[in-house]
């Protein structure tokens, strides 16, 4: 993908888009259709464009593995930190009205973060898959094993 | 409209006929994982038209509407289609591993192969 | 109105019928990826009709982007680009296996209530509650959100888990040989 100058302007033109329209999604997502799993597939999507269009090198330097592998546990680790915390603060496990004075407010806390958990790690994992797929390289049988 | 009865869930069955006939008959395993894609979405689509209400808008509470579609099965399938594509990627990466192992990614020539 | 509904509701279904028996038609492999990602367009717009637009927001951006890209990349990886002969010796049975099934399918689908019955009972059951209660319990106009969240917080959570470990092992199956082939 070298030589497409008008793939590689106008998805740079359309990245950043996407990137904030992944945003709104995340964090409209309690008053129009949307949420964490919807964001974190098209927050995904948009690295995965800019990895197609410029080449994996290119990508891994914006988002090192690692990194996609720590927000990837981070979310998930977001996600159970809420239940706990609720635990710790004398409700069930995932029982959001506990984490705040009032019930409907803690409500709202407790989902906006899980939905951000949720999010990070749907994400991470689809860029994850895709830079383990672009950096694999095949061998015959016997090559290399 | 109540005349069409349960057409919905006529196509259903056919969908997961052909997902079923494309899995089995399919000698290439990346064949084979569209094959079981179909046959996943055809239980998606009879989990939504289970959930919709006739004269129904979408789950989302406004003054204007007063009859809303059950929202419960939208849960359910919304988080089924990105565990789904999850397990597809998972299927994928095998399938990739089997082709530096054997060489090949058809069934039979795979099955070949591992007798020999 | 409705019936306007209803007759997009069929058109769509038909058009996933027809790309759906293609699908099983046709040898090209990168004809048949191609062919599932309308597939996915398809069922995603056949989920607006039926007011699902929180599923068909995500069958959009996962089934038309995301699966037709790994799906494309395993080609790419498979080398399977080219035309691939569906040389199974019965078909015939797996046709037989696939009528059976349609037809124990069909069996239950007898006694299903009418599409769209406001009176079935999957919509008797828990989601009156969710739509009138949610209102007063979480305050969140997406009643999708809310149940998602909030109600059935452990089934999200578990889903999220499944996510995060279909990522590991796709990273464990692929990622590990990445460095390898440089050291030798």
């Amino acid at each position: 993908m070298k030589h497409h100058l008008i793939l590689q302007v106008v998805a740079k033109a359309l990245i950043p888009f996407i990137l904030l329209f992944a945003l709104y999604v995340q964090f409209h997502g309690d008053y129009g259709p949307g949420g964490g799993f919807q964001a974190g597939v098209i927050f995904g999507a948009a690295f995965i464009l800019y990895g197609i269009v410029f080449g994996k090198d290119v990508a891994m330097k914006v988002v090192p593995p690692s990194l996609v592998y720590t927000t990837a546990s981070l979310g998930v680790l977001l996600y159970t930190g809420v239940g706990v915390a609720g635990m710790l603060l004398g409700g069930e496990f995932l029982n959001y009205s506990v984490l705040s004075k009032d019930a409907v407010a803690g409500q709202h806390l407790g989902i906006l973060l899980i939905e951000f958990g949720v999010g990070i790690t749907v994400a991470s994992v689809m860029i994850a898959l895709f830079l383990s797929y672009a950096n694999y390289r095949v061998t015959e049988p016997g090559e290399g094993e | 409209m109540e005349g069409l009865g349960i057409v919905n869930y006529w196509i259903v069955v056919a969908l997961m006929m052909t997902g079923l006939y494309v899995v089995m008959t399919a000698n290439n395993f990346v064949k084979k994982i569209i094959g079981l894609n179909i046959f996943q979405s055809s239980v998606f689509i009879l989990y939504i038209s289970i959930a919709k209400v006739s004269g129904g808008t979408a789950p989302i509470l406004t003054s204007e509407a007063e009859i809303y579609s059950n929202p419960l099965p939208h849960v359910l399938i919304l988080t089924a289609i990105v565990v789904g594509v999850a397990t597809t990627a998972l299927g994928l990466a095998l399938i990739v591993r089997i082709r530096s192992a054997f060489g090949t990614v058809d069934d039979h020539e795979v099955q070949d192969v591992a007798r020999d | 109105m409705i019936a306007i509904e209803f007759l997009v509701n069929f058109t769509l279904l038909g058009f996933l019928l027809a790309t759906a028996l293609v699908i099983s038609r046709t040898n090209r492999l990168f004809q048949s990826v191609m062919l599932f990602g309308i597939y996915s367009l398809l069922t995603a717009a056949l989920f607006v009709v039926l007011d699902a637009v929180d599923v068909a927001f995500t069958e959009a951006a996962v089934g038309t982007c995301i699966s037709t890209i790994l799906m494309l990349s395993a080609l790419s990886l498979t080398g399977s680009r080219r035309e691939v002969a569906m040389h199974r010796k019965s078909p015939a049975l797996a046709l037989g296996v696939s009528i059976a099934l349609g037809a124990a399918l069909a069996v239950g689908i007898m006694d299903m209530p009418e599409f769209a019955d406001p009176n079935a009972p999957a919509n008797l059951h828990v989601a009156p509650y969710y739509l009138t209660e949610s209102v007063s319990e979480i305050d969140i106009p997406n009643v999708v959100t809310s149940v998602l969240a909030s109600y059935r917080g452990y089934d999200t959570l578990g889903e999220v888990v499944v996510i995060f470990t279909a990522g590991i092992g796709v990273i464990a199956l692929l990622a590990g040989r990445t460095g390898k082939r440089d050291e030798d």
